[in-house]
């Protein structure tokens, strides 16, 4: 039977990707940023999972105005890194899961929940800067990716506690799966930040880390935080942490905080890292 | 009735929600014409010639010219749409972002170094700041 044992949340800055790829990790401004993740780059190597079902949103990348589905599972065998207005990241591949994919399509849609199934999709830095800050710059993934792409750039986006919810309902669809697999969910986006309008630059940490405290230690009840506390608090693009509740919602009610990182700034935007394992 | 939006009081902030992609939509499908290198190619070349081939309004068309962020924003612009006219005139996210806020580059990175733009006086219009 395969199994949820961790839950990783992180934030995926563009920015944080360039500076990787560009070779100034090492840079003053950036080195803090690497530094939070050394703990965790040695968990995930002990850790190995078989597949990440990594929760993120594309950014006007893969979805333009054509479509946006509000939840979408990448059921292909592979994405490729997208052309995002200045090249594809140099980095590997993405390899999926097609079967376990299918298989948590068809169990959380039977449990209410109407993903959009994608076979063909490009992934944008939403996806490659985490798959960055936990495995480094391999030659490829160490591990296979189910992208489930979620909205949060057309308002509104699904609530808190819908996206918690669904974590539930990927959990149960994960301990159906017929096969021995080391199965960790990730939820990315966040925290604090608003990109746009004369408000940018907004980073509220003490926001950030009463969300941190909450999300491992109260999630039911930080489930039911509204839209608007997100926005008017954390920035309007402060409400991609909706997707962490998918993470925890995937997880045991009792975790085990491995690891806690908290910076800013990274461009414009609130870094905030959990690693959760289950008790 | 009318769907209650309780963030139009949120000072300096343009939230994209489904009215706003009504009246954005050619404006964000230009945006997204510049993910192929050529098009970028042609639209350095020729702005004007290419905002014309979308059926977009004069003064959409305008505000790119003008590279006015928040103008395009006000006529149904999404930021992640609009990223694709700044990484094509190579300009960062954070300098873009900058252009918004009327500081400059170096003004609005050294705010973020000293922790970013504080919440207070900024949750909505008439909190007590003279930002809203």
């Amino acid at each position: 039977m395969a199994r949820i044992t961790a839950g990783v949340a992180t934030s995926h800055v563009p920015a944080i990707g360039a500076a990787l790829d560009n070779g100034k990790s090492g840079e003053p401004y950036w080195a803090p940023v690497f530094a939070g993740y050394e703990f965790s780059k040695k968990w995930i190597s002990e850790q190995k999972p078989d597949v990440v079902i990594l929760v993120y949103n594309d950014h006007a990348t893969a979805f333009s105005l054509d479509m946006v589905p509000t939840f979408a599972i990448g059921c292909a065998e592979e994405f490729q890194p997208a052309d995002e207005g200045w090249g594809p990241r140099p980095v590997p591949v993405v390899k999926g899961h097609p079967q376990l994919a299918s298989h948590i399509a068809q169990s959380v849609i039977q449990d209410d929940f109407d993903l959009t199934i994608v076979n063909k999709m490009d992934v944008d830095h939403g996806l490659t800067v985490p798959l960055s800050l936990l495995f480094g710059q391999p030659e490829a993934w160490p591990c296979l990716v189910i992208p489930l792409a979620v909205n949060v750039v057309l308002y509104p986006p699904p609530s808190g506690r819908r996206c918690y919810e669904l974590g539930r309902a990927l959990r149960r669809a994960v301990e159906s799966f017929d096969q021995e697999l080391n199965v960790q969910v990730w939820g990315t986006g966040g925290m604090s930040h608003q990109l746009q309008g004369p408000r940018a630059g907004l980073i509220n940490k003490a926001f950030d880390n009463d969300f941190l405290d909450r999300i491992v230690d109260s999630p039911e009840e930080l489930s039911r935080v509204p839209h608007i506390d997100y926005v008017r608090e954390a920035g309007s693009e402060g409400i991609e942490l909706v997707m962490w509740l998918i993470m925890r919602g995937a997880l045991n009610d009792d975790v085990t905080q491995r690891h806690r990182f908290y910076h800013v700034p990274a461009s414009n935007t609130a870094v905030g890292h959990l690693v959760l394992e289950n008790s | 009735m009318a769907l209650k939006k309780p963030y139009q009081d949120i000072p300096g902030t343009t939230i994209f929600d489904a009215d706003m992609a009504r009246i954005g939509y050619h404006l964000n499908q230009f945006c997204m014409s510049l993910m192929k290198a050529e098009n970028r190619e042609r639209f350095k070349a020729d702005e004007r010639a290419c905002l014309d081939e979308w059926p977009m309004t004069e003064d959409q068309k305008q505000a790119v010219l003008q590279r006015d962020y928040n103008r395009m924003m006000s006529l149904g612009g999404n930021i992640y749409f609009l990223a694709k006219i700044f990484s094509s005139d190579g300009i960062s996210f954070q300098a873009a972002a900058s252009t918004m806020t009327g500081m400059t580059e170096k003004e609005y990175a050294q705010m973020m170094i000293n922790g970013g733009r504080a919440p207070e006086g900024n949750r909505a219009r008439g909190e007590g700041s003279d930002h809203g």
